[in-house]
């Protein structure tokens, strides 16, 4: 069927900030959706928050909108920009409850916008579980035992009739927020409560549990003539229990006959079809594995996660078909874009294995609770490839960057059986690496299906890995023996460790033997047909598919995983790198692992190769295609910290050469060079042991700052006000020893300044400055930055202008470098230099309009900022301001403490942007989920030194009519002062106390500051975590308060009485 | 043990043996079904052939009671990148090692077999040897170059004698040219009376069993091999209600006057996309073929092309303008692979019963 006339301009909703639950997959959706209408010739009108991605670049749309994806801001678009139709499938479930709000609200119809691709009644069928329900029944698709239940009577009633375990599903919430398994009564109440108050419509499925079933995912597609395909099916290691953005997951299925598949095959097609969805779905289904028992779990009537991992596992591109699908094309008649010869109405056959594993955040919250289950906690992927099982499973372990190069647990001595067979029982995120070392202690495989239903087929491949290993050890560097063990996937690292000797030695020997890997390309078609899809993977056999081309290549490393203080910017920049280097007339190869980027889609690079990115696996690739050299500085610290290997293996490394790196981090290097380029810092040293850590703190002062050296995202980053505190730190948070200094630098309270700048040796362009709202202290990932400066003097900026221009020759950077500054009492210091790009690069570029990443990239390819028309110096401010704030995926974290600090807590960020400074931060604090209520109670539990300062945001509240609620420390000393406030009992203390004040919704804002090692820091860390609970705004920083003050404040009138003459007498006419 | 696979054109992929250790030469066609092995090796279609199949791993959920599409295999040798040791699902009885030695079956593993695939792609089907590394490949290529590769398959894997497989329906007489036992179960599904009869058994001889229809089952080899079946096809078309599959479909199309070639590499898998020309829709079928009804012969005949190959416009299905008959290349049974195509059956019998219908009426009048 042709394209759509009728429709000429589409609205796309983009998916917002990366939380868990929504990451990179979306911009990658987004991306190719935007690309794909474009080519069929529609005006593409994009609305996202998110200003990281690559979606929100001006040439991805016609019209671009970086705005809140609320009913409010997207509402405003529509009325002005008037489009057609509207394409929310693309956004995740944020794009899907947009949709949804907005046709509720009617703007859809009085503006005349039709729904494409999934209609609002196969949403709603497919989200509402009452309706699903219903939907299932009537297709007969078995679906488990549950109940719709809107109270916690009525899930007590369920529980009665079906008994424990049950599983609590939310209705309308992302990632399974606030789901949970229920083995007993106390987990029923707790799991019920949230989930209630989770689901939007107050609304939860309570649901017989089938943990331990396989479970299976299947994508599927179908188009507006019914015709409908399976893209791919996947079958999670993980057996149901584990949400399947959690589990670790292989494509395709490998213990299903194909009567098993067919069946399961069967049931997903009848569903996409009797949703009438035109576009792609995800089906998840639950398979009983002694039976042809099967059980429909899940629908998503969008792309999703799964797609994203499906289109990279299989190479057929399901967001880009899927646009063009919701514009009335078919499937046959499209082109399949891998093959370029074949129709994309067929179901791609793949000759490999994927597994994909999730990234956990657990590495950043060591208090975090790690068990896995319905509700998922991964805030990124990994995906290898292999054509063994034990290849893609090996390779994607040691794409996770865990410090973990081998199917084996860190630490494995330090763990007794009880713990292993705990671990096992309960996932948690390590369970893959307890079964290794439970396998090496002799566990049987029966044993462990037992523990974890398993299935016996992955869980025997395991276990011969293992006696592999036992072969191997008395094998060192056997040719025959050496080959398996690379056909099995091991590492040189893992064989290194075997034959007792290092990774360089076993690398030398293995070429030398010609034991070497080749490249096999994803075609979507198992060879049947010719593919010129550059897309390649290594394994060991015989064939090698990737040929070196003519031209002169350059390599750019990834940034592998999305985590924490590593997410979608350091893939923006990235693919504007490898669009740079194209430019600059030179082959583009990439190599990443991460299924949900946009960097992997294999039409963005000439080439692309889906590697672990380690020394060895980057080797590989570089001893085949020879290339110029290897750009680093785009992937985040994961690029960065491969440069040293793979230099010393003779690998060009481009831009800032490695001595100028090392300069920048190594601590004692960077304190020389800033002495010799005259530019201050806090005072600092860097300590070998704890006691010399004491002796530091002493004599520059506390409060200290202090950190282990090359981290990234500050982690285990602190700041202590004491010796004791020092103390603890040092015993507990970090390894202190000559190899891994601690550094312990003077804290300085002040104003936090970020600066980005591209330099070429000569000339050093300074896009903008970025002012921090919260105070130094704060992870500048976890503060509110704002562009351009609000409060600085022109003294301060000429200032940081010149010091970044000095430190970036200074420390001879080629390409970008970020810089952290504090300005405290006037004075500039300079905090530290990342010689690389940052977070703020895409920030940054789409305001200043200056492509920071492209021009960096040409610089490092030896083409001068001069020659690309920039000159040195700051760039001339943008009109408007911008913010960025970031956000927080708390809710998904049980025990994680919320408190900002020097650690990246935060998965995502938006941007605001207006005229003012409020109006900006309201933007992006409304982008960023929060809700702003004009008139309620603020709780206030601040810590002795914050009193003052908390004194002067009260009276402020009060007088726009805020009530003041604090517990009786902080009542004081705001009655001392005059202020009008309500006391609440502290925890544990009789009658009703502020923990029944939040749980009762009777607190609209709750700022509580941290009181370090006492009790009631333990009291602040619950007040915290019941106010993400129940889902009320808590502030951990009092500039962030102040930030929602003045919003607050400008968008109430205030309340001020007239004031009252002195004398009463006097006034009176007389 | 040590095995090689040596390919008419000199290459030769070594690999360790499975199954039994017999020595074979054969076609090396390839498959690129995920799932379905214990159905393929157990489809008489691939009668004498090599197969290697494109998923690398195979024997993942072992061999079954239920799943075969023949009592006895007939395939020559299986080429795989890794044979499974330990298969799980809850149906296995036997590994595909096991099994393949008690059938006396050869299997190669540890083969690149995508860099197989991938010549068999660009050099068309080709002859291979399966042996032991000791053998001399350059003898071996000689015995392959003198083989003359068997012509009577579909006598081979037929039923020697008919059988009933009784039901209270309409009675179909299914002719065996190597049929996969799906079909005879989609039959007995929809309550029909099958009377299943050897590749040549005459016109004479079907009608004289009073059928509703007749099902032309799927079979291996070239249909110009079987020259009888074409003639009891001529003998019965128009008479009753026909429905053909695969080898079935193109010594209907013979039979008819259209004529039939041999592919390059033919279409093996559970992925290829078929296009109703009459409803404009794609189903996903499974197929298994090495020759195809040539498009340039069908005009002049009494037939249409009800059905194409989405990628290669091969003609997938026929209709005679006239008689009630239709035919299709692939396979509705399924048995591996989607079962898009299933409602092929209902047509089939509502076809039988509009005919009966037809009778009927016509017996009143």
């Amino acid at each position: 069927m042709p394209k759509r006339k009728d429709v000429k301009s589409i609205l796309v909703i983009g998916s917002g900030p990366i939380i868990i639950g929504q990451a990179a997959e979306f911009d990658y959706a987004g991306t190719q959706a935007c690309i794909a209408l474009r080519e069929e010739g529609y005006k593409v009108i994009l609305v996202n928050s998110n200003p990281a991605t690559i979606m929100t670049d001006t040439e991805m749309a016609d019209v671009v909108y970086i705005e809140p994806i609320t009913l409010e801001f997207v509402s405003r678009i529509i009325r002005k920009e008037r489009p057609d139709a509207l394409l929310p499938t693309l956004g995740g479930q944020t794009g899907l409850n947009m949709a949804v709000e907005l046709a509720n609200s009617g703007i859809l119809e009085e503006c005349g916008v039709e729904i494409l691709g999934t209609k609002l009644d196969a949403i709603e069928k497919a989200e509402d579980r009452e309706l699903f329900r219903n939907l299932m029944n009537e297709l007969g698709q078995p679906v488990p035992e549950s109940d719709i239940i809107h109270t916690l009577d009525e899930a007590y009633k369920f529980v009665e009739q079906i008994g424990y375990p049950v599983i609590v599903r939310p209705a309308y919430t992302l990632g399974g927020t606030g789901g949970g398994i229920c083995s007993n009564e106390e987990e029923l109440i707790e799991i019920v409560t949230s989930g209630l108050k989770y689901s939007p419509v107050s609304q939860c499925l309570l649901e017989k549990s089938i943990a331990g079933f396989k479970e299976i995912e299947y994508e599927v597609m179908r188009d507006s003539n019914d015709n409908a395909i399976v893209v791919c099916n996947m079958e999670n290691f993980d057996p149901v229990g584990i949400h399947t953005g959690d589990s670790i997951v292989v494509a395709p299925s490998q213990t299903l006959s194909d009567r098993e598949y067919q069946l399961l095959r069967n049931a997903s097609l009848k569903i996409i079809r009797a949703l009438k969805i035109e576009g792609g779905c995800n089906v998840q289904l639950a398979l009983d594995p002694d039976s042809f028992n099967y059980y429909v779990i899940e629908v998503n009537p969008r792309v999703s996660r799964s797609s994203a991992l499906a289109s990279k596992a299989t190479g057929y591109p399901i967001a880009k078909l899927a646009a063009k699908i919701a514009v009335g094309l078919t499937l046959d008649e499209m082109i399949n874009p891998v093959t370029g010869s074949s129709y994309a109405c067929f179901e791609p056959a793949l000759d490999y294995i994927v597994t994909k594993i999730p990234r956990w955040p657990f590495d950043k919250f060591e208090s975090a609770n790690r068990k896995l289950g319905t509700q998922m906690k991964a805030t990124g992927e990994v995906m290898a490839i292999g054509r063994t099982l034990e290849e893609s499973l090996l390779k994607a372990i040691r794409s996770l960057e865990a410090g973990i190069y081998h199917f084996e647990l860190k630490d494995s001595a330090n763990f007794d059986d009880a713990i292993i067979e705990k671990r096992i029982r309960k996932a948690g995120d390590e369970r893959l690496f307890y079964i290794s070392e439970a396998l090496r202690r002799g566990v049987t495989i029966e044993a462990i299906h037992e523990w974890s239903k398993i299935d016996f087929w992955f869980l025997h491949k395991l276990q011969k890995l293992i006696q592999f290993e036992e072969q191997l050890k008395n094998a060192a560097f056997d040719g025959e023996l050496g080959r398996k063990a690379k056909e099995l996937g091991f590492s040189d690292k893992a064989l290194a460790k075997l034959w007792k000797s290092n990774e360089k030695a076993v690398y030398l020997w293995r070429k030398k033997a010609g034991i070497i890997p080749v490249f096999k390309m994803v075609d979507t078609c198992a060879a049947e047909f010719e593919s010129n899809t550059p897309y390649f993977y290594s394994t060991y056999e015989e064939e090698n598919e990737s040929i070196k081309t003519d031209r002169e290549s350059v390599v750019v490393l990834g940034s592998g995983p999305i985590r924490i203080g590593q997410g979608v910017e350091f893939d923006y920049a990235t693919v504007h790198c490898v669009k740079a280097i194209k430019e600059a007339g030179y082959e583009a190869i990439i190599i990443n692992n991460n299924p949900e980027t946009v960097s992997t889609d294999f039409s963005i690079s000439d080439k692309l190769y889906f590697e672990p990115l380690t020394v060895e696996d980057v080797m590989s690739i570089i001893d085949l295609e020879q290339p110029k050299g290897v750009v680093v500085q785009f992937g985040g610290q994961t690029a960065i910290n491969l440069a040293d290997g793979l230099s010393d293996l003779g690998v060009q490394i481009l831009g800032t050469s490695l001595e100028a790196v090392d300069r920048a981090e190594n601590r004692d290097k960077f304190e020389q060079a800033m002495l010799e380029l005259d530019i201050p810092q806090p005072l600092g040293r860097t300590a070998m042991s704890v006691e010399q850590a004491v002796a530091i703190a002493t004599e520059i002062g506390y409060p200290v700052l202090v950190r282990p050296s090359y981290v990234l995202g500050g982690r285990a980053m602190e700041i202590v006000y004491k010796e004791d505190e020092l103390l603890h730190y040092m015993e507990n948070a970090v390894k202190v020893n000559p190899e891994h200094p601690v550094l312990v630098d003077r804290y300085l309270t002040g104003k936090e300044i970020e600066v980005d700048a591209i330099c070429d040796g000569e000339t050093v362009v300074i896009p903008g400055i970025m002012e921090h709202i919260e105070r130094a202290g704060v992870h500048s990932g976890d503060s509110i930055a704002v562009y351009p400066p609000q409060s600085l003097t022109n003294e301060v900026k000429a200032k940081l202008v010149e010091y970044t221009q000095r430190l970036a020759k200074g420390l001879n950077i080629v390409g970008l470098l970020n810089i952290q500054f504090v300005v405290s009492k006037g004075e500039v210091f300079v905090l530290e230099v990342n010689p690389r790009s940052s977070r703020t690069v895409p920030f940054l570029s789409k305001i200043t309009h200056v492509p920071m990443a492209s021009i960096a990239t040409k610089v490092i390819l030896g083409h001068s900022l001069h020659e690309q028309g920039y000159e040195s110096g700051l760039v001339p401010e943008k009109d408007g301001v911008y913010v960025k704030v970031p956000v927080f995926s708390f809710e998904k974290l049980r025990r994680v403490d919320i408190t900002l600090g020097p650690e990246m807590k935060s998965t995502g960020e938006v941007m605001g942007k207006d005229i003012t400074l409020e109006k900006a931060l309201y933007k992006g604090m409304i982008a960023a989920g929060m809700k702003f209520k004009e008139h309620g109670n603020v709780l206030l539990t601040v810590a002795d030194k914050d009193k003052e300062e908390a004194l002067t945001l009260a009276k402020r509240f009060a007088d726009i009519g805020y009530q003041l609620v604090a517990t009786s420390g902080t009542a004081s000393y705001l009655e001392a002062a005059g202020v009008k406030v309500k006391t609440v009992g502290k925890i544990g203390s009789e009658g009703p106390n502020l923990i029944d004040q939040i749980r009762g919704g009777k607190a609209q804002l709750v700022i509580n500051t941290l009181t370090r090692g006492k009790q009631p820091a333990r009291d602040g860390f619950k007040i915290r975590r019941e106010s993400v609970e129940n889902g009320v705004p808590c502030l951990t920083s009092l500039d962030t308060a102040e930030a929602i003050l003045r919003v607050l404040e400008s968008m109430t009138f205030s309340a001020g009485a007239m004031i009252q003459p002195a004398s009463r007498k006097e006034g009176v006419l007389v | 043990m040590k095995r090689q696979l040596i390919l008419e054109d000199g290459t030769i992929f070594k690999g360790n043996g499975f199954g039994s250790e017999t020595g074979v030469i054969g076609e090396v066609v390839f498959n690129t079904g995920m799932t379905g092995y214990q159905e393929i090796l157990s489809d008489p279609s691939y009668c004498g052939q090599i197969v290697t199949l494109t998923y690398p791993l195979v024997g993942n959920y072992g061999i079954n009671r239920d799943d075969f599409e023949s009592i006895t295999p007939a395939f020559s040798a299986f080429v795989v990148k890794e044979v499974a040791d330990f298969p799980s699902n809850w149906r296995s009885k036997w590994s595909l090692d096991e099994y393949l030695k008690m059938k006396n079956i050869p299997g190669i593993a540890g083969v690149d077999t995508r860099k197989l695939t991938k010549i068999i792609r660009q050099h068309g089907t080709l002859k291979g040897a399966i042996c032991s590394v000791d053998e001399n490949p350059l003898e071996i290529m000689e015995r392959m170059r003198a083989t003359k590769l068997r012509s009577d398959q579909v006598k081979q894997v037929s039923t020697k004698s008919a059988y009933a497989s009784p039901g209270r329906g309409n009675r179909i007489v299914l002719v065996d040219f190597g049929m996969k036992h799906g079909i005879l179960r989609e039959l007995n599904e929809r309550n029909c009376d099958v009377i299943v009869v050897p590749y040549h058994t005459t016109a004479e001889e079907i009608l004289a069993l009073c059928p509703d229809g007749i099902m032309l089952s799927n079979g291996p080899g070239d249909p110009k091999d079987v020259p009888e079946a074409i003639e009891m096809i001529r003998g019965i078309l128009g008479k009753v209600p026909m429905f053909g599959i695969c080898l079935g479909h193109q010594l209907f199309a013979l039979a008819c006057g259209a004529d039939t070639a041999k592919m390059k590499f033919g279409h093996r898998g559970s992925n290829h996309p078929v296009k109703d020309l009459k409803t404009g829709k794609v189903a996903i079928t499974s197929q298994n073929h090495g020759y195809t009804v040539e498009e340039d012969s069908i005009s002049g005949t009494e037939l249409e092309v009800t059905h194409v190959a989405l990628n290669d416009q091969t003609i997938e299905g026929l209709a005679h303008k006239t008689a009630s008959a239709f035919t299709v290349q692939y396979h509705p049974e399924a048995s591996p692979g989607p079962e898009d195509a299933n409602p092929l059956f209902d047509e089939f019998i509502s076809l039988v019963e509009k005919a009966k219908q037809g009778d009927a009426n016509y017996a009143k009048a």
